[in-house]
C-alpha cells in the first residue's frame, strides 16, 4: 500500500552533534569510554573533540516525506544499520534527510506483513556523505487498515 | 591497554553482563534518544497495545550492544554496524552482549554480535565492521 512512495524524498534539516546530547546519549546506553564524555580525552584524540556513539544518528530529525503517515501505535522495528565515512565529532554540522527505499509485502507465518525501508542520510552542505542509515519498518495488517482509515478521515 | 591487533578470527570479545532492565533506564533512554513511543514507558499503553508489559526499545538494545568494541576505541572506530531485532526485551531482563571476530579485511574487523537474554533467546543480533586508523 506504500509502493507508491518508493524514491520519494524529506526536506533536508540542518542538525549539529551537541555536547550535552551525546552525553546523556552515551549514559542512557550504559556507555562510560571517555572518547564520548570526557573533554580532555576528546581533546588529545585524533578527533580533536569527542565523538558520537555509533546509534547516535538515531536522534536526529530526518524531516518528513509528503504522503507517509506512520501511525505512533504498532509499528515494529524490524532492522536497523549505519554506516559511517567517519565518526560524528562534537560540532559537526550537515544536513539530515530520508528517502524511501523500498515497500515490499510479504505472507510470513504471523500474517501478511509490509516491510518498509528508510535510507536515512547525514551530508555536509557540499554533499559529503558522512553517514548512511537503514530503518526497516514492520506493518502489519492491523496498522495498514489503521492507516488506511486514517488517510479515509483526512481527505 | 586491550588492542584489537592480537585478534584472531574466531576469537570472542569478553562477554557484557548488563544489569535487570529497570523502568528507569528506559525513560532516560526515551528522554536521551527522543523516541517517546509510550509502550516502552507507560504499563497501560503497553497493555494497549497487547503486550505483557512496557518493552525495551530496540534501540537501546543496539545501543548497549555497541559497548562491545569500546575497549579498542583508542585504535579506530565503528564504520558500519546492522542488527536485527528478534525477541522483545522486557523490564527485569538481563542481556549478555557478545561479539565474535569473523574475519579481519586490511584494517576491518568483522564482528558477529548478538544481545541474549537470561533465557537464552537472542533479541538483537548483526554484524559490526570494526576500522583501525
Amino acid at each position: 500500500m506504500l509502493e507508491h512512495l518508493v524514491g520519494k524524498k524529506s526536506n533536508k534539516v540542518l542538525t549539529t552533534v551537541e555536547r550535552g546530547a551525546v552525553k546523556k546519549f552515551a549514559e542512557a546506553i550504559g556507555e562510560t569510554h571517555p572518547i564520548y564524555t570526557d573533554r580532555e580525552y576528546g581533546l588529545k584524540s585524533k578527533y580533536g573533540d569527542n565523538i558520537a556513539p555509533p546509534t547516535f544518528p538515531r536522534t536526529f530529525d530526518y524531516g518528513s516525506i509528503e504522503g507517509l503517515d506512520l501511525p505512533k501505535a504498532g509499528l515494529i522495528h524490524g532492522e536497523q544499520s549505519f554506516e559511517y565515512a567517519r565518526p560524528l565529532v562534537i560540532g559537526d554540522t550537515f544536513y539530515c534527510s530520508s528517502l524511501v527505499e523500498s515497500y515490499v509485502e510479504k505472507t510470513t507465518k504471523t500474517g501478511n506483513l509490509g516491510f518498509l525501508t528508510l535510507l536515512n542520510i547525514g551530508e555536509t552542505e557540499s554533499g559529503e556523505v558522512l553517514f548512511k542509515s537503514r530503518i526497516v519498518i514492520i506493518l502489519t495488517e492491523t496498522v495498514r487498515e489503521l492507516m488506511k482509515h486514517g488517510n479515509h478521515s483526512n481527505a | 591497554m586491550a588492542t584489537i591487533q592480537t585478534l584472531k578470527p574466531g576469537d570472542q570479545l569478553p562477554t557484557i553482563e548488563c544489569p535487570p532492565v529497570t523502568r528507569l533506564d528506559l525513560i532516560k533512554y526515551a528522554g536521551a534518544s527522543g523516541d517517546y513511543n509510550p509502550i516502552h514507558t507507560i504499563d497501560d499503553e503497553a497493555r494497549k497495545a497487547g503486550l505483557p508489559g512496557i518493552i525495551a526499545h530496540g534501540m537501546w538494545s543496539m545501543g548497549q550492544l555497541s559497548r562491545i568494541v569500546s575497549p579498542y576505541l583508542h585504535e579506530g572506530f565503528v564504520k558500519s554496524y546492522s542488527v536485527r531485532f528478534h525477541a522483545m526485551v522486557f523490564l527485569g531482563d538481563q542481556l549478555s552482549l557478545k561479539a565474535q571476530l569473523q574475519e579481519i579485511q586490511n584494517d576491518e574487523y568483522l564482528f558477529n554480535v548478538e544481545a541474549v537474554k537470561q533465557t537464552g533467546e537472542v533479541a538483537v543480533k548483526g554484524t559490526l565492521i570494526f576500522k583501525v586508523i
